[in-house]
């Protein structure tokens, strides 16, 4: 798989049960997964399958109930305290009352690094996101696609070498969606970082992974990985190709197998 | 019917003032003197009463011919407040006489007013210096009649002194009495109201934030400053002067307790307004307590620890003027109120309530201004 690079996360019989008012509900159960470093991984699945709650205990924000989890060789926990992750949520959540540049500076100024180096931080991952020109700006005086650059910027600003993304495009519209793949794919390429990429839509996964991870509900498990068999090198078109469609298929079937004692 | 354009107001207004001069008497002693034409012709609006009627229509009638609105506005504007002034001034010295036709032609002239401040409303100008002059004119107007309502109306009916004297005399008490009022604010205002509201305000602001810290504070102060916010101000003030003193400190205290718990309710609130996504937000960042109030929890919480500033300005004043019908120096707006009230100085009384409403919407629009230029980002102050 990743060969010698050691594994940014690693878990194992990984397992999580919410404590509601209707009972006890499992979210994860038995889930064990190793990510390598540079990996794109997608984590695909109806809702309710425990694909973002997955991502919240890698980011320790979720603890989980059984099984263990490592981030960097740390506990979830260690891995915040050192900030080894960017977390992009499913909307952009910038502050309103901060330009678009102060809200990238917000993790810096918490690191507590000098102004000098915050400016310099800044103008680096706002390039990296395009978004150059509009530092002065408000958040809401730009577009959702822009918004949603932003946060990437904010994520990417403390140079963490994991990316944790929460159906990061989710609220837009399938153009910009396309836009924003191509510009993670770019991203991805020049920075290698390791992502983890919640998603619900198929082309998506495909499109961006190295590797996909089909999880299915009740209670939330992996019932799939798929290795991409796709060149790092992705124009758009790639998702014309009959191996992109057959990647696809084995994901929709994986995604059906999950279904089928559900109906 | 290309060159009309009628508006009911204008309509309704001219019907006033056929009815007004079909009635005749303006006055008693007009009427009286028409009884008897041997007698003096020493009446109110001798010689102009028609001029004025005629003016009344003619405003009228010129606003619903197909002029520009500008045009419109300024003959309604010019021909309401010249009837106006004329129905005023010409009442003086046979105040109370007043018949019917001085108040139909009173309401002709509002109703032509009222046309005018609605046809500056539907004027969308460009400029922005016009749009601004706009936003005050047509307040300005509308007080302005409240004003020639009500002087109108107490001198032309005649009512007593003592029930609602004229807004001309309470001017005319303001103007004459100066040195009296600056005292009484400097002593309400600037001393109790302005101490109390800072105190009241910050006291009620820094609980919060310790009753956000440490838990056992927020179980067991908020419901007693619950309490104490439903402390009853008339039976708390004079126990407040017992405690500290006749002059100003006791009715800080009033306004310190009045003050507390809005912003207290408000702030905790406001600190729980924020997401729940900007919250696992700063948690990536592994940020403390501290930097997440500063930089998260409080700027969300600025628009209701604003409310509570804007609510609190008008309590301050309620509660310094009430605390001191308990007991005070000889200056205060309360004082004063209390006293003047019982020398039947009634133009005295409405001055001070004249005094304390400009320096209680003084007060707000400031704060309502600081608002603005803090909570910009808010969509309820950058609109939409």
């Amino acid at each position: 798989m990743t060969g010698t690079s050691p594994a940014v996360v690693s878990a194992s019989k990984l397992g999580l049960t919410f404590q509601t008012n209707d009972g006890p509900v499992q979210a994860l159960s038995n889930v064990d997964l190793t990510i390598g470093k540079g990996e794109f991984v997608s984590f695909i699945g109806p809702s309710g399958c425990g694909k973002t709650t997955l991502l919240r205990v890698i980011a320790d924000l979720e603890k989980p109930t059984s099984g263990t989890i490592s981030v960097n060789g740390m506990t979830p926990e260690q891995a915040r305290e050192k900030r080894a992750y960017g977390y992009v949520f499913q909307a952009a959540a910038l502050f309103p009352w901060r330009t678009i540049e102060r809200n990238v500076a917000l993790p810096l100024e918490i690191i507590g690094l000098s102004r000098v180096e915050q400016a310099e931080r800044i103008r680096r991952t706002m390039e990296l996101v395009n978004l150059s020109g509009f530092e002065k700006k408000y958040p809401w005086q730009l577009s959702g696609g822009m918004q949603q650059r932003a946060s990437i910027a904010r994520a990417l600003a403390f140079d963490a070498d994991l990316l944790l993304m929460d159906e990061p495009f989710g609220a837009l519209d399938e153009i910009v969606r396309d836009h924003l793949n191509e510009q993670l794919l770019e991203l991805w390429a020049r920075t290698n970082k390791t992502i983890c990429f919640v998603t619900h839509s198929i082309p998506e996964a495909v499109y961006l992974s190295t590797r996909i991870v089909v999880m299915s509900p009740r209670p939330g498990r992996v019932s799939d990985v798929i290795e991409s068999t796709l060149p790092k090198e992705r124009p758009l078109d790639i998702r014309e190709t009959p191996e992109f469609l057959a990647i696809a298929a084995r994901v929709r079937d994986g995604l059906r197998a999950g279904h089928s004692y559900d109906d | 019917m290309n060159w009309l354009k009628p508006s009911w107001q204008a309509v309704l207004a001219l019907l006033l003032c056929l009815v007004a001069l079909a009635l005749g008497a303006m006055s008693k002693p007009e009427a009286a003197a028409l009884a008897d034409p041997a007698a003096s012709f020493d009446y109110p609006y001798f010689g102009i009463k028609t001029p004025m009627i005629v003016l009344g229509m003619l405003a009228g009638l010129i606003s619903m011919l197909r002029i520009s609105e500008l045009a419109e506005a300024v003959v309604l504007f010019v021909g309401a407040h010249l009837v106006a002034w004329m129905l005023i001034s010409g009442i003086t010295g046979f105040e109370g006489t007043a018949l019917a036709p001085y108040f139909l032609l009173l309401a002709a002239a509002w109703l032509l007013a009222w046309r005018c401040v609605a046809v500056l409303s539907g004027l969308r100008p460009m400029e922005k210096g016009v749009r601004m002059a706009l936003r005050l004119i047509i307040p300005a107007i509308f007080g302005a009649w409240i004003l020639i309502i009500w002087e109108a109306v107490t001198r032309g009916a005649g009512i007593p002194f003592i029930l609602l004297p004229p807004p001309s005399a309470i001017g005319a008490r303001i103007a004459s009495s100066l040195p009296v009022l600056g005292a009484d604010v400097r002593q309400t205002i600037f001393k109790a109201v302005i101490f109390g509201y800072v105190v009241g305000s910050g006291a009620g602001f820094l609980v919060a934030i310790a009753a956000d810290r440490v838990p056992f504070l927020r179980r067991g102060l908020l419901p007693i400053g619950n309490m104490v916010s439903a402390l009853p101000i008339i039976g708390v003030a004079p126990i407040m002067v017992m405690w500290f003193g006749f002059d100003w400190p006791s009715k800080a205290a009033v306004v310190i307790i009045m003050t507390f718990f809005p912003m207290l309710v408000n702030t905790v609130a406001g600190l729980a307004a924020s997401g729940h996504m900007e919250r696992d937000l700063m948690r990536t960042y592994a940020s403390g307590y501290w930097p997440t109030l500063l930089k998260l929890r409080l700027p969300a919480a600025a628009p209701f620890i604003f409310n509570a500033l804007k609510i609190n300005s008008t309590l301050a004043l309620i509660g310094a003027i009430v605390a001191e019908f308990f007991g005070t120096p000889v200056v205060g707006m309360g004082f004063r109120i209390s006293t003047e009230v019982g020398r039947m100085n009634i133009d005295m009384v409405w001055a001070e309530i004249a005094v304390a409403a400009l320096a209680g919407s003084v007060f707000y629009g400031v704060v309502a201004l600081v608002e603005r230029a803090v909570t910009f980002w808010h969509p309820s102050v950058r609109g939409g």
